[in-house]
């Protein structure tokens, strides 16, 4: 794991070639290692305040009946909140869509990207112009791009009102967001409109990794495309492939801008996320003890997938 | 979680041609050429028409809007054409002062980021400092949590930390931090991934630089001062750039800890167009309006944006 | 190197748990600061009401003109955001001495300390019972009006289809509503002939549709000891309700979602008929004049009912200065004040006296006929802490319904979780 940023420039080390160093070892290395904590305590602390405290936390309250704001203390209720998740319709019908998301996004907005990446891979005129428009989307916000498209999937919006045009008036688009059939289909088309240039950037840099005297000596050979692709190209980016996998992955689990804008998780679940549903129990109806119990199997889950992909990734390594 | 060792500048279109046409294949080349070309215009088309749309429709009346579907008018700013929409959006909702939350908080969040996240780095790759290894560890575990396992139960718990507040006697404690500029700001302040980026750059800039300044009597502050952050400028743009983007779009957390009006930023802001007889010409006022200093940004910074996002990559 | 490890370890947890404990202690008092100095703050839902929010600023100018000890301030706010603005500041120890509360969220609001009883110098046994807030035996809010449900429809368009104009006596049985409904539909002038306002989500599902719950013999929870919901909201009655609210839906008598405005809809002749609130009547009449007919809600078996319960008004725990809350509250409830307020926001005058000042509310005037609704047919919400639960979980529930989940299965989900949430809240018997 190396960075991505330029290197900086070559700067000739001042006062000539490295001299032999001497100095007091011992009191130097005290105030170094006194300043060096200094300068580390505010990240720290912040990281523990912010990050370490609310993980332990969620392990703690989701035993408890928390809520959010009580003037009453919380009482260890054991299993409880958890027996009462698993018997949660909803949530299975959450853990569903997003497993549906995942399924659908992954190759969807994956493929697409890299056929993107590729393409403006190619030195060709116009192509800053075009890779600026294609990630034009990853710059607007999500609760933007769900207006926008709230907006166009209306039963009488822009994208029906295409559909009639382009069949002549032969197909009628649905009602998107109202029916359930298409609600997650539409939300995950929208997803992908917003996302595909995201993961175009990470196909391009994976791209870059693969050596160019590789494709000149195929070139030489007279390969086709298809085989420039299938035996250099499509090996070369299989560490941004597993990076790639998991990172639509757990965006999927995390989905929760575009449904608590456009749908509030309906019509009937259809579109309903584990996250939407985290804050439903945990702030709307401030059951912070239950939020938390949903919490901790989102985190379960997460940590599974990275164990899962460390375990791919090194196997190819 | 290992992407190679690539310098994303060479990203730019300015990199060499791979490929030397053979004559043979020419033909097949162009054809090829031909579907990209193709491909490339029907992209621009899909995302670029629904973003010129709602620009487009932000100057129209809702009844031109929807007149205008059913032709190309839907997206060119042609017939009754006027800026009444952002100047109902003024009047209807509070935009200026979330404008002015936002660019607040989104500011100092960039800048409290970029001290903390440079400061630890700096001790974390410069200096010996007792069990710095088990410290980067650490932050580099925090990494694969996603902000939104822990949002949660983080609500109950800034709720439960003290506030100061001034008053005639000197301050007091008030309990939680529900309601405040600061629980948008200072949970996101240290960030791990920043840290990361902080380090990894730092060990590329050269140590003879900073032992040349400790033989001259720098401190270790100075030399973090004037000599390593100035090398960094890169390194200080991406992490910007990755702490400005959540920051200014930030939703989920803003929308539960934050109800009082004159604190909310923009993205919450939408609200407003949930409560009754909305009109579709004044969300679009409202999107644009929100979306464009951070085009405007992405247009003037392009290429900084495009590294950030590609290192951003790497958090997998 | 170990032993530095351990000491940096052991100083983090230290500083954390400090401020754990600093939280700890500052928890114990979430006092507030409002009401020192004479000064005091009144906040209200009605940001978007410009009628009512004047009629209420009115009330505190004269207050603060007739005396010299307390100035009073209203804040308003816009109404979807309210509760939660309310709730926000009661964590952060920021309420103000007097908050506009919804009827039905005063036990929870009670329960959960935001609110202390009151100790009014006027004799509230005058108000109708439906504008009191009551829980646990003590009186926690009070308000100048309540709100009623109504049936709007065109005279000449239920002459048309031969269908009777219903009355308080005799309202239209579930078997007429449906015969009703079905010619309209016929009729093919509207494309959904009944508006009920599904598009209206939040408090208006809960308000205006458990009582066609109770109306058919179900409840939103047993109140015998409101510990649990079930056999009464997914009982053969709460079914039986269910499916005739699916089938209104999939007889296309109702749209799944309703236009953003029901009573405007209705006036445009977009719906034959509105079942609405009492305060869309004056818009309706001033539309239709003499063609409009204001009815009773449908009798499905069990009679007619009716939502009662508006917004109130609660003195909080936090309130620096309790007396001057209770006297600028007792000063308020004159009956020329509630019947400034009730003119203004079109609905009905708490009490007798002051519907006796309010034109329209005099024997045999128009508006008469919603105080009779309110008598009647009024049934409050369940009073019980637990009732901000119980009516997310009944809109999620009922929203489900309308769009085609399967009836008995989606009361069941919601009888479970708020059985669930009663019990892990431990029966909200906390006192």
């Amino acid at each position: 794991m190396t960075t991505t940023i330029e290197r900086p420039p070559a700067v000739p080390a001042a006062g000539g070639p490295a001299r032999p160093i001497r100095r007091k070892r011992d009191r130097t290395s005290k105030t170094e290692n006194l300043a060096g904590l200094a300068m580390l305590t505010p990240a720290v602390l912040l990281l523990a305040l912010f990050i370490f405290v609310p993980a332990i936390l969620a392990f703690g309250l989701a035993f408890t009946n928390a809520r959010l704001i009580s003037p009453y203390p919380a009482v260890f209720v054991g299993l409880d909140n958890f027996v009462r998740l698993f018997a949660d319709a909803a949530f299975f019908r959450a853990l569903l869509n997003v497993a549906y998301f995942a399924v659908v996004v992954v190759p969807l907005q994956a493929g697409l990207a890299l056929v993107m990446a590729i393409l403006v891979n190619k030195k060709v005129r116009g192509t800053t112009f075009f890779r600026t428009v294609y990630f034009l989307p990853v710059v607007t916000s999500m609760v933007v791009v769900s207006l926008l498209w709230l907006f166009m999937y209306r039963q009488d919006g822009l994208i029906n009102v295409i559909i009639d045009r382009v069949t002549f008036g032969l197909v009628t688009g649905p009602d998107w967001l109202n029916d359930t059939a298409t609600s997650m289909p539409a939300i995950i088309l929208m997803s992908v409109w917003q996302g595909v240039g995201f993961h175009m950037i990470i196909w391009l840099s994976g791209l870059q990794t693969i050596p160019a005297d590789l494709y000149e000596a195929a070139d030489l050979d007279g390969v086709t495309a298809w085989q420039r692709f299938r035996y250099i190209t499509w090996p070369g980016l299989s560490a941004t492939r597993s990076l790639i996998l998991v990172t639509i992955t757990i965006q999927a689990l995390s989905l929760f801008t575009q449904i608590s804008v456009m749908t509030q998780g309906g019509p009937l679940n259809s579109t309903t996320t584990v996250v939407y549903e985290a804050v439903e129990s945990g702030f709307a109806q401030q059951e912070t003890g239950y939020a938390s119990a949903i919490s901790l199997v989102f985190f379960v889950i997460v940590l599974l997938i990275s164990v899962v992909q460390r375990f791919l990734s090194r196997e190819k390594a | 979680m290992a992407i190679s060792n690539v310098a994303i500048a060479e990203v730019a279109p300015a990199s060499a041609p791979h490929v030397v046409l053979g004559r043979k294949t020419a033909k097949k080349k162009r054809v090829i050429g031909v579907g990209g070309w193709i491909l490339r215009i029907g992209l621009t088309v899909l995302f670029l028409f629904p973003i010129l749309f709602m620009f487009v429709s932000s100057l129209k009346p809702d009844q031109q809007i929807f007149g205008d579907l059913s032709s190309i008018a839907a997206f060119l700013p042609i017939g009754n054409i006027s800026m009444d929409n952002y100047a109902a959006v003024f009047d209807r909702v509070p935009a200026a002062r979330f404008l002015v939350n936002s660019i607040g908080i989104s500011a100092i969040t960039v800048a409290a980021g970029i001290l903390v996240n440079s400061l630890a780095a700096f001790a974390l790759s410069r200096m010996r400092v007792r069990g710095k290894t088990i410290i980067l560890t650490l932050i580099i575990a925090t990494l694969i949590v996603p902000f939104e396992t822990l949002a949660l139960p983080l609500v109950w718990w800034v709720n439960q930390l003290p506030s100061f507040e001034l008053t005639e006697f000197g301050f007091m404690f008030t309990k939680g931090w529900i309601d405040t500029y600061q629980v948008q700001i200072i949970p996101f302040v240290a960030n791990a991934f920043s840290i990361y980026l902080f380090h990894q750059y730092f060990e590329s800039i050269p140590k003879e630089l900073d032992e040349a300044a400790r033989m001259d009597g720098a401190g270790w502050f100075r030399i973090y001062r004037q000599v390593v952050m100035p090398l960094s400028g890169p390194a200080i743009a991406t992490v910007a750039i990755l702490t400005f983007l959540p920051a200014w779009n930030s939703y989920l957390w803003p929308l539960m800890v934050v109800q009082t009006e004159e604190l909310r930023p923009v993205m919450v802001g939408v609200q407003y167009f949930f409560q009754l007889n909305v009109s579709w010409g004044e969300v679009m006022a409202y999107s644009t309006l929100i979306t464009l200093p951070v085009v405007a940004l992405f247009i003037a910074f392009q290429r900084s944006f495009v590294n950030s996002i590609a290192s951003s990559g790497v958090k997998g | 190197m170990r032993h530095a490890k351990k000491r940096l370890i052991v100083a983090s947890l230290l500083a954390t748990s400090l401020v754990a404990t600093m939280a700890g202690c500052a928890s114990g008092g979430a006092s507030g600061s409002d009401g020192k100095n004479g000064e005091l703050t009144i906040w209200t839902h009605n940001g978007g009401n410009t009628e009512e929010l004047a009629a209420v600023q009115a009330i505190v100018d004269g207050y603060n003109k007739s005396q010299s000890e307390t100035t009073v301030k209203l804040q308003a706010f816009p109404q979807a955001s309210y509760n939660d603005s309310v709730i926000a500041a009661a964590a952060s120890g920021k309420l103000p001495c007097i908050v506009d509360i919804d009827g039905p969220n005063v036990p929870n609001w009670a329960w959960a300390k935001y609110l202390t009883p009151l100790d009014l110098s006027v004799d509230l046994d005058e108000n109708l019972p439906s504008t009191l807030g009551i829980w646990n035996g003590e009186t926690y809010s009070v308000g100048y009006y309540d709100v009623a449900l109504a049936m709007f429809a065109r005279k000449s368009v239920l002459a048309e289809h031969g269908i009777r104009v219903a009355t308080i006596d005799e309202p239209w049985t579930q078997e007429e509503f449906g015969d009703a409904l079905k010619a309209l539909k016929a009729d093919g002038t509207w494309k959904n002939p009944l508006d009920i306002g599904t598009g209206d989500v939040g408090e208006w599902y809960p308000y205006a549709y458990s009582p066609l719950l109770q109306s058919f013999g179900g409840d939103l929870i047993n109140r015998d000891d409101f510990q649990s919901a079930d056999g009464v909201l997914n009982g053969p009655e709460a079914l039986e309700w269910a499916e005739w609210m699916q089938s209104l839906a999939t007889e296309g008598y109702i749209a799944t979602k309703s236009g953003a405005d029901s009573a405007l809809d209705f006036q445009n002749n977009v719906t034959a008929i509105q079942y609405g609130g009492s305060w869309a009547a004056a818009n309706n009449a001033a539309a239709l004049g003499d063609d409009l007919a204001v009815m009773p809600s449908v009798d499905l078996g069990e009679g007619t009912k009716i939502g009662g319960g508006s917004w109130q008004w609660g003195v909080t725990t936090g309130c620096a200065n309790p007396e001057a809350a209770m006297d600028y509250l007792s000063y308020s409830l004159s009956p020329e004040n509630i019947a400034a307020v009730a003119v203004a926001t079109a609905t009905i005058p708490a009490t007798d006296a002051a519907a006796a000042l309010v034109p329209g509310f005099e024997e045999g005037g128009n508006l008469a006929i919603f105080r009779e609704f309110s008598a009647n047919s009024a049934v409050l919400r369940p009073e019980t802490p637990a009732y901000p639960f119980i009516a997310t979980e009944f809109t999620k529930a009922t929203q489900d319904i309308i769009n085609g989940g399967d009836p008995q299965d989606t009361l069941d989900a919601a009888v479970a979780a708020i059985d669930a949430n009663i019990k892990s809240n431990g029966g909200y018997t906390q006192k």
